[in-house]
């Protein structure tokens, strides 16, 4: 992936949010705890357990289908940052080799099963959190949080990261492109070229930023961004946090596949 | 009205890592005035311009808004008066969507969202970016990026404006269009550039910086019609005024 495709990716996700649908017009406020609700649930799984997380693909898919997301789009962002998950979970089948009978007549290590585990559960959350994104919009997001009551410094970080990531990421492209321009196909051209660029990059980070400071000082801030819209909870609002609960809360304490299988099973005999 | 104006008396700035920007700065603008400074790349134009709204506080010698000298007390008082508009305007807009930030200002200005909001739409309107309300600053054009930018300080409401090189990297539509608007503000106006020809139509005097010092002051017609002033501070006669 160059770098090109990622900053445009992340352009995607938020033109996503712009959209009109029943998921997008919730209060943003009810979105954040559902997500939150949701991570919780699911990273509260034990480390062996992979069939009970399944019927948490729930939420993701009715998010994105009716929000008109496209899945595709989301789970290519999931396989893309996928790397970090593979690194967290990568050893486990190394270090824990006490073997597991999955079915009859096949066993597995211990160590993959925590593994797959571990991959569910990335998967679950990082999509949910990038259903959130585009479904809310990260300002949205901020707002939430901000009427959620979460310290004004902390939004207000947020809010600049989201702002100045694509103003970040232009003046990156710039730079690498003006590498590549002269680097004449030598590809990277090297790790003290990068820490180079990387230095550069922070440096005019900073005088930005002390810029940006001085035109909020010129138009008199004082600490607190203030906020302009005062969003008010629904009913369909408290309806959608309630449903989603009581969905996690079934799924997380209800073995649902093993439910499931045994009705199944009972239809069968 | 006497409270629109700015002098500097005798200004100097010595940057924290030494550089010595000013070297004693005078001139008083009076209201409605309409001024452009110019000088070579370095000679201390921006630094004199963040002194006009405290952004920098002179190391000796007074600079005085309105009635009001320039002191760490009454840097509120004073940029409240005077609005500045930075030359890139990524900036200057730093929230989520249009609208927020031009309502940025009138909100800290302890203004209730419904007045900050009318404030902010009309100002919009003056600018003709109305219709970019809605949109986040990253994905409007640089010539609506900089309309957008007039406006946040439009709806402050100020006393004076000042501005760093409004029309560097637009487009010369867009630099017509931004030449009429600032012709038809009231304001003292103070505007930094390199393009002579926009503070030829736009500025009714003009101020030569060298040095960290005032090398000229007088009306912009003739300052910038001086040749042999404007190629001693690496400048050169407005394209309109060369014969070719």
């Amino acid at each position: 992936m160059t770098f090109e495709t990622a900053y445009f990716g992340i352009g995607r996700l938020d033109r996503l949010s712009y959209q009109d649908t029943a998921v997008h017009r919730l209060d943003p406020r009810a979105k954040v705890i559902a997500t939150m609700l949701f991570v919780v649930s699911v990273v509260s799984f034990p480390r062996y357990e992979v069939l009970s997380l399944f019927p948490f693909l729930l939420f993701p898919v009715l998010m994105s289908a009716i929000g008109d997301i496209p899945a595709g789009f989301i789970a290519r962002k999931v396989v893309a940052i996928s790397p970090f998950a593979v690194f967290v979970g990568m050893f486990n089948p190394l270090f824990d080799t006490s073997t597991v009978s999955i079915a009859p007549g096949l066993s597995v290590s211990a160590g993959w099963i925590s593994f797959a585990s571990i991959l569910v559960k990335y998967a679950l959350t990082i999509s949910a959190a990038l259903l959130l994104i585009a479904t809310t919009s990260f300002p949205g997001i901020c707002r939430g949080l901000r009427r959620l009551k979460v310290p004004s410094l902390f939004v207000s970080q947020l809010l600049f990261m989201y702002r100045y990531l694509f103003v970040l990421m232009e003046e990156a492209m710039r730079v690498v492109r003006a590498r590549d321009m002269r680097s004449f196909g030598k590809r990277g051209t090297g790790g003290r070229i990068f820490i180079r660029i990387v230095g550069t990059l922070f440096l005019r980070t900073v005088e930005r930023a002390e810029r940006i400071y001085g035109a909020m000082l010129a138009r008199g801030f004082r600490g607190e961004v203030p906020s302009m819209r005062h969003e008010i909870l629904r009913i369909a609002d408290v309806l959608f946090v309630l449903a989603c609960g009581s969905l996690f809360a079934l799924c997380r304490l209800v073995p649902l596949p093993e439910v499931i299988g045994r009705i199944a099973g009972g239809l069968f005999a | 009205m006497s409270h629109h104006i700015i002098e500097f008396r005798d200004v100097r700035y010595r940057y924290p890592d030494g550089t010595q920007a000013l070297k004693g700065v005078s001139f008083r603008v009076t209201h409605g005035e309409s001024v452009g400074i110019v000088g070579a790349n370095g000679a201390g134009k921006s630094t004199v311009l963040l002194h006009m709204n405290g952004l920098l506080l002179p190391t000796s010698g007074v600079v005085t808004i309105g009635e009001v000298p320039l002191v760490k007390g009454t840097l509120e008082e004073v940029r409240r008066k005077v609005g500045f508009i930075f030359q890139n305007p990524d900036d200057q807009l730093f929230m989520p969507t249009v609208l927020e930030d031009v309502a940025f200002g009138p909100l800290n200005l302890g203004m209730s969202p419904g007045a900050a909001g009318e404030l902010a739409l009309e100002a919009l309107r003056r600018v003709g970016a109305l219709d970019l309300r809605d949109k986040p600053p990253h994905h409007i054009s640089g010539g609506q990026k900089s309309s957008v930018a007039i406006a946040t300080v439009l709806a402050m409401n100020p006393d004076i404006l000042v501005m760093d090189e409004p029309a560097a990297s637009l487009d010369p539509k867009a630099r017509r269009l931004l030449i009429g608007m600032l012709r038809s503000f009231t304001h003292s106006k103070i505007v930094a550039s390199h393009d002579l020809d926009l503070i030829l139509d736009v500025c009714e005097r003009c101020i030569v910086i060298r040095e960290g010092a005032v090398a000229a002051d007088g009306p912009a017609e003739k300052i910038l019609s001086d040749r042999e002033l404007l190629e001693a501070n690496s400048l050169e006669l407005p394209l309109s005024l060369q014969r070719r």
